[in-house]
């Protein structure tokens, strides 16, 4: 079955929610993720650390480069995702807007590209 | 007699939306669908000018299933492809569908108006695939060149295949929203060619009359959805004054000022019938009522004639359904004719908007209306005709103020 990545974009310079807000939304997320596993469609999830904790690897040239911080200098990043499977892209949008309901943000549906045929 | 060319081309036109809607699902491919049909459009082509046209002039599209048959077992080796061509070779195809959805057209309209699909998109989608017009002709309408909008097309429909939008009609619970993407997006294709936004010329008639074909096809295909009704018959009676909208030299003409006697009497007739079945069916929508709106002016004899009541009436409930400020600033000019200019004034001053040249003309005109010449002030707009109907205006108000000061 296809599928796809439910990717959730964190921006910069947002109010930071309570710990009481945050406690709703783990509750929330982890209540999708049981129906995501309990239908069949979860593949993988996970939600990321900040941006802040990041580090990049560079081998251009033959040489390899590790850089402190994300590698895009943007105000979005990536905060968490799921991979999950489904049949066709309404499908897999009616998952994310449950997703993005369950988590408070965004969230950007891409699809996989297929394996080529053996 | 034999058939021509110009015969060939204008049948395989208006056959075209329903060949590629049945082929795609057939195919399961869109771009697979269209090279089919063209390909069987070029084997017409060779045979028919010879013969007669074929009673069933559609019958022509097994010639492009087995065309598209023969082009999957050439340009693949692979083992799936020809058993898929094994299937696809059925002397007895499978029995249509039978259920509420007949017509794979409105799959294909569902699918081509898609909200993963910017509105550029679509409106290029419909205009190719229902239109069955050439990419050249929509970028010529759109004023783009014909690489960009080959580039759009391509675009999306890589899209529909690659994120696998489904072939499909929506579901009942999905249909309204659905809907909505549909007509907001053939109602953008008429407003395109009404009002062209650039280049000079007020009307894009191609785009009209393609935008009313597309929603003649919805009413057929959807029957008891009362707003498909609404938007053809919005369409039609805002057609049926095409004539009478732009003046021998090219400047616009306010509904007021415009020649009833040259309004299309059978648009209007066909607009208000539809308005009264809508009516009968007393399932409010917001193209319903602006078609009713447009009726009771087509209604009027004369301008004076009009029943302004009626129409802020009218407004009102539009407001309810869709409250936005070009509604609040329609219903404020209705308001003037019936309470007069202080009136609409008051109800104009209380709309927030800013840059829309409508509203500020509007207001001038009322200004005017009240003798307030010094406060009257005018916006460009993108329009070259709107911009010279606005210009004149000021110059009249100009000159009103120059003969007040002598």
């Amino acid at each position: 079955m296809p599928q796809y990545l439910l990717a959730v974009h964190m921006v910069d310079g947002q109010p930071t929610p309570s710990e009481d807000e945050m406690q709703q939304m783990y509750k929330q997320v982890d209540a999708f993720n049981a129906e995501l596993q309990s239908d069949g469609s979860w593949v993988f999830a996970g939600g990321l650390e900040p941006a802040t904790t990041a580090t990049v690897v560079r081998t251009e040239g033959g040489k390899v480069t590790t850089t402190d911080g994300p590698f895009a200098e943007t105000k979005e990043h990536l905060g968490g995702f799921w991979i999950i499977e489904a049949a066709d892209l309404d499908a897999a949008l009616a998952m994310a807007e449950r997703g993005s309901r369950a988590c408070g943000g965004p969230v950007e549906v891409r699809p996989f590209q297929q394996l080529p045929e053996a | 007699m034999p058939v021509t060319p110009v015969e060939i081309e204008a049948l395989f036109r208006a056959e075209y939306g329903r060949s590629v809607a049945a082929l795609t699902r057939f195919l399961g491919d869109i771009d697979a669908a269209e090279e089919a049909v063209q390909d069987a459009f070029v084997v017409a082509l060779g045979q028919w000018p010879s013969a007669r046209l074929p009673p069933n002039p559609g019958g022509w599209m097994t010639t492009a299933r087995r065309r598209a048959i023969d082009r999957i077992r050439r340009d693949s080796k692979r083992r799936e492809r020809q058993r898929e061509a094994a299937a696809l070779d059925d002397p007895d195809p499978p029995a249509e569908e039978v259920g509420p959805v007949k017509d794979d057209r409105l799959r294909l309209i569902f699918t081509c108006c898609h909200p993963a699909l910017d509105q550029p998109a679509q409106v290029a989608l419909m205009l190719r695939l229902l239109g069955g017009l050439q990419t050249a002709e929509i970028a010529r309408a759109f004023l783009v060149p014909e690489a960009t909008m080959a580039q759009r097309l391509v675009r999306a429909k890589r899209k529909i295949k690659v994120a696998r939008i489904p072939y499909r009609v929506p579901s009942e619970a999905e249909l309204p929203g659905r809907l909505a993407g549909v007509l907001a997006t053939i109602y953008l294709i008429f407003t395109e060619g009404h009002t062209a936004t650039s280049g000079d010329g007020l009307i894009r008639h191609n785009l009209c009359d393609e935008s009313i074909r597309l929603a003649r096809l919805l009413t057929e295909l959807m029957p008891d959805e009362p707003e498909c009704l609404g938007l053809l018959a919005l369409l039609l009676l805002t057609h049926s004054r095409r004539v009478t909208r732009v003046a021998a030299d090219g400047s616009l003409v306010l509904l007021p000022d415009q020649d009833r006697s040259r309004w299309d009497r059978p648009l209007i007739v066909e607009g208000q019938d539809l308005v009264r079945r809508c009516l009968r069916r007393n399932v409010a929508g917001a193209y319903q009522i602006q078609a009713a709106i447009n009726a009771v002016h087509s209604a009027a004899p004369t301008a004076g004639d009009t029943d302004w009541s009626q129409i802020v009436a009218l407004y009102d409930q539009l407001s309810a359904l869709a409250p936005t400020p070009v509604v609040a600033l329609n219903r404020a000019v209705a308001l003037a004719e019936v309470d007069g200019a202080a009136t609409g004034l008051a109800a104009l001053d209380e709309i927030d908007l800013a840059d829309y040249y409508p509203l500020h003309a509007a207001r001038a005109d009322l200004l005017r209306r009240l003798g307030r010449l010094d406060e009257a002030a005018v916006r460009l707009c993108p329009n070259p005709t709107e911009r010279h109907f606005l210009e004149s205006r000021r110059s009249v108000v100009a000159n009103a103020r120059a003969s007040h000061s002598e």
